[in-house]
């Protein structure tokens, strides 16, 4: 971020960053900068709340007043807590893995547990206006085929011509876990974005699949879908566990 | 919370061992401009946001590349395809604005505080190393943004 700043800026355009990680931040030394206490992929803070995200605006706008530079500020004000954030237990996914059956493969299990899901889905996609699905060009069935095909080691063709095939096996991994939390979201309560993801993880049917992807993907002879296994296909937080 | 202090230690690590491999850049830029009540104003994000009709951002080279974000895009439209999977993306499900807020900015003009909302917005992924890689799509940005008339560039991160 600090480098498109500098580039911008010095093409004569002024500029002013939102700074998430404030030692980046200070290394790179933008013209004007920021820095909030916000966690990664919240640059304003608090979904849904206008009047946060106002303020953190104009104070990012309000760094175009100084008259010299690098200007890199704190943001004082942090972002609430999730108000009535439930353990991931609380959540609902439409498999009992301390029921199932072992033997069940698990591509049924996902495909049931998506059937199950579509419903909380459809909720929240009515109460949103807008979803982030559409962006791998395939709907989340087709996608678990394709995906469980391939962390059983039995590759198939890519659902989506034309695309190199590791980024359509990343966009089939980002759009599944897209609809779960999309449809973690329509489901009563409120709850934190770390326990979402533990949820994720940990409880689903899901998560196991990619993770068994993950796993047949590390060992595959295509060096692109290695690397992607490798680089950007389970988040820190997964394989570490831990704080949010 | 980003705070370094905050952070489990594996991820405090990886933050704090990113520092040394950031390039020198030898640029020291500075561009005045008038009051905000004047300008005209566009976002840049590195948030790997793209309209919905327009190809995903990818691995490799095409990390490098960068989308055009109409600023009259609706929120139903606007989809992210960023590659890194290091950061939260249900705040930019349940509301685009914590991450790309046209919406802010469309209040701030109607009220005089800023002067308007540039006509294109612009989207970078800005996953991966190095960041000098964009230096070629980040200057076209920034002639870009010039002939749009911006005087003022609002960035944000994920």
């Amino acid at each position: 971020m600090g480098a498109l700043a500098l580039y911008i800026e010095d093409e004569g355009v002024p500029t002013v960053l939102i700074s998430l990680v404030r030692e980046h931040t200070a290394a790179m030394h933008p013209p004007r900068a920021l820095w909030v206490p916000f966690m990664l992929g919240r640059p304003l803070g608090v979904p849904g709340d206008a009047a946060f995200q106002r303020r953190v605006v104009v104070a990012a706008l309000n760094l175009f007043g100084r008259d010299r530079g690098p200007v890199l500020e704190d943001h004082a004000e942090e972002a609430p807590p999730v108000v009535s954030a439930e353990p991931a237990e609380g959540m609902v996914c439409g498999v009992d893995f301390s029921s199932a059956d072992k033997d069940v493969p698990l591509s049924q299990l996902v495909l049931e547990e998506v059937s199950q899901l579509r419903s909380w889905y459809e909720i929240a996609l009515k109460r949103r206006g807008r979803t982030a699905l559409g962006v791998a060009g395939a709907a989340p069935e087709e996608l678990v085929q394709f995906m469980v095909a391939w962390a059983e080691g039995k590759p198939v063709l890519s659902y989506r011509a034309g695309m190199p095939l590791a980024n359509a096996m990343r966009l089939a991994c980002e759009e599944l876990k897209a609809f779960y939390a999309e449809a973690n979201a329509g489901q009563p309560g409120e709850r934190s974005a770390h326990s979402v993801q533990e949820w994720f993880w940990h409880q689903t049917a899901a998560g196991r699949l990619i993770l068994a992807l993950h796993t047949a993907l590390l060992n595959s002879g295509d060096k692109e879908l290695r690397s992607f296994a490798n680089e950007s296909m389970i988040p820190r937080v997964a394989r570490h566990g831990g704080a949010e | 919370m980003v705070r370094l202090v905050d952070l489990p230690a594996w991820e405090r690590e990886h933050m704090l061992e990113k520092i040394p491999a950031l390039p020198k850049f030898g640029l020291n830029p500075w561009v005045a401009g008038g009051p905000l009540s004047k300008r005209r104003i566009a976002i840049v994000t590195s948030a790997g946001l793209h309209t919905r009709g327009d190809r995903p951002f990818g691995l490799g080279v095409a990390r490098n590349d960068y989308r055009v974000i109409p600023g009259s895009i609706a929120a139903a439209d606007l989809v992210m395809s960023q590659v890194s999977v290091n950061f939260d993306r249900t705040g930019f499900q349940q509301d685009l604005n914590v991450v790309f807020p046209i919406d802010r900015l469309r209040e701030l003009a109607a009220e005089g505080i800023i002067g308007s909302v540039a006509d294109h917005h612009y989207s970078f992924m800005g996953a991966g190393s190095p960041v000098t890689r964009m230096e070629a799509s980040a200057r076209e940005v920034g002639r870009l943004l010039k002939q749009d008339n911006v005087d003022a560039v609002l960035l944000t991160p994920v």
